[in-house]
């Protein structure tokens, strides 16, 4: 969308016809890249992820690896294509920061203790961008990390949530937002957390909000939370099932 | 790297005339395309080859000619090694290795004249439109070239060309398709032993010690790429492009499915 827009939200209706409080359409395919450890797509409307873990591997060069845990490292890559206008392929600033927040938040949740000296890493790769990429991204980390068999405390699960105006330019909290709402919204937040520790692992936000409006952002995430948190859980008992 | 045991299987088989997945020595893997997977892109491809999976997407920008060819579009090729895609494949720019098979790609579009760059030229030296195809690799097995240049064909086949609307780019319902002559693919054949090999997972080509990708069109050679530390012989190289240009014609009715 190349101008702004005089409206995100109007009639009880965003621009795709959602309330504020629905997440886009999400899908789950599991094992999509049989090189890795384990792998999974993860799909929010027109946004799409794919991430794969390789590791725990031996770490090269080996003056990096940690003596009493594995190093977890994440690398989130936007394919050229991914975007409206093309992308220079490679990672960029952004890209650099994106991959720094996905590993953190995972290295409370992984039981890293258990592989000393070797690295596990773990390849974030936003195959088409529609907003909401970097949640999307650690959704399907959370997936990949799980089918790799690597022991974690929890998994990881994220919403973002934002503030759209509607015509006469008053502020609604809605969530997972989409191109527009992120390019032309009042705020948005990338949010994390990890259920079972029921920590907060993962949290980012640009433009301005009252405490309020974050809280009940925070709250409306927290039930979209929920429904992704049983879609991991069923994805992973789907996959390892033995017989059905 | 592979191990010595698979290293002897290999070897051991291809005396037989065999290999290691059961296949024939001139016989490819199965080979699935997919056409407009990214709607980001303006043309888009999956292809698998086998357990080698490739992404391949076409964007369109505005951009200004070479001073060289200043009433011609530009066509740019590129391939990134996904790190998630292969265990060996380090993150970073792109190595000797993609840049070579990026060139090759570039080289079977660019010769085989796929696209028309003449009728991608807006306004003389100022404007043209700039086709970037990137490929990307999902999961890698293998014979990279093939892959990706069936998936740069498919992928440009479907691209769509933007409009340009008071010097603004736009994206959206394009109907118009980009100005694309004709389909190449390419054959890649590897010498492992004594035996030339079509389609090579990645241990063969680990195992191999010379190289020969052949790109056709329309039953003509219109790139070749030798690799490898050894050389072969005048009857191994007919022999290799008689094969090459046998394929081409099976590899073709795969993208005039889509």
């Amino acid at each position: 969308m190349e101008t702004k827009p005089k409206y995100l939200y109007k009639n009880s209706k965003r621009l795709d016809g959602r309330n504020l409080d629905d997440y886009r359409k999400m899908k789950i395919k599991m094992d999509v890249v049989p090189n890795a450890q384990g792998s999974a797509e993860v799909i929010f409307g027109k946004t799409k992820v794919t991430a794969a873990v390789h590791g725990p591997r031996v770490m090269h060069p080996r003056r990096l690896a940690l003596p009493d845990k594995a190093l977890l490292r994440a690398k989130y890559d936007m394919f050229s294509f991914s975007v409206e206008d093309r992308k220079r392929p490679g990672p960029g600033r952004r890209e650099i920061e994106i991959s720094k927040v996905t590993a953190e938040a995972f290295r409370s949740v992984v039981f890293l203790e258990k592989f000393p000296r070797t690295v596990i890493d773990l390849f974030v790769s936003v195959t088409q961008a529609d907003a909401s990429t970097r949640i999307t991204g650690i959704n399907a980390a959370s997936l990949a990390l799980a089918a790799a068999g690597i022991p974690m405390r929890s998994l990881v699960v994220g919403v973002t949530f934002g503030k759209i105006y509607d015509e006469k330019g008053v502020g609604h909290v809605a969530i997972d937002v989409d191109k527009p709402e992120d390019q032309w919204g009042m705020a948005d937040v990338a949010y994390a957390r990890a259920p079972a520790t029921g920590d907060v692992v993962l949290l980012q936000m640009d433009g301005d909000m009252t405490k309020e409006e974050f809280d009940k952002g925070k709250k409306m995430a927290d039930k979209a939370i929920d429904v992704v948190y049983k879609a991991q859980i069923k994805a992973l008992k789907d996959k390892f099932e033995v017989s059905k | 790297m592979m191990n010595n045991v698979t290293l002897k299987n290999i070897l051991e088989l291809l005396k037989d005339g065999k290999r290691l997945d059961g296949r024939k020595i001139d016989e490819f893997r199965d080979i699935e395309i997919e056409t407009n997977v990214i709607s980001k892109a303006e043309g888009s491809a999956r292809v698998k080859l086998g357990k080698t999976e490739v992404l391949v997407g076409v964007k369109v920008n505005l951009g200004k000619p070479y001073p060289d060819s200043p009433d011609k579009g530009v066509l740019m090729t590129g391939l990134e090694l996904s790190p998630m895609s292969c265990s060996e494949f380090e993150s970073g720019p792109p190595r000797e290795k993609a840049i070579e098979i990026s060139r090759v790609i570039d080289r079977t579009i660019r010769e085989g004249k796929i696209i028309e760059v003449s009728k991608l030229c807006i306004e003389a030296g100022e404007k043209v439109w700039m086709v970037f195809v990137d490929v990307y690799t999902m999961n890698f097995d293998g014979n990279l070239i093939d892959a990706a240049t069936l998936g740069a064909m498919a992928a440009l086949m479907t691209a769509k060309l933007p409009r340009l609307e008071n010097d603004e780019v736009i994206r959206t319902d394009l109907k118009e398709s980009l100005p694309v002559n004709g389909l190449a693919v390419a054959s890649t054949f590897l010498k492992v032993g004594d035996k030339i090999i079509v389609d090579p997972t990645k241990d063969e080509e680990d195992a191999s010690v010379s190289r020969l990708a052949v790109g056709i069109k329309d039953g003509n050679i219109v790139a070749l790429q030798m690799g490898g530390d050894l050389g072969i012989s005048d009857k191994e190289l007919d022999d290799i492009l008689e094969r090459a240009i046998k394929h081409s014609k099976k590899l073709l009715k795969y993208l005039k499915k889509k």
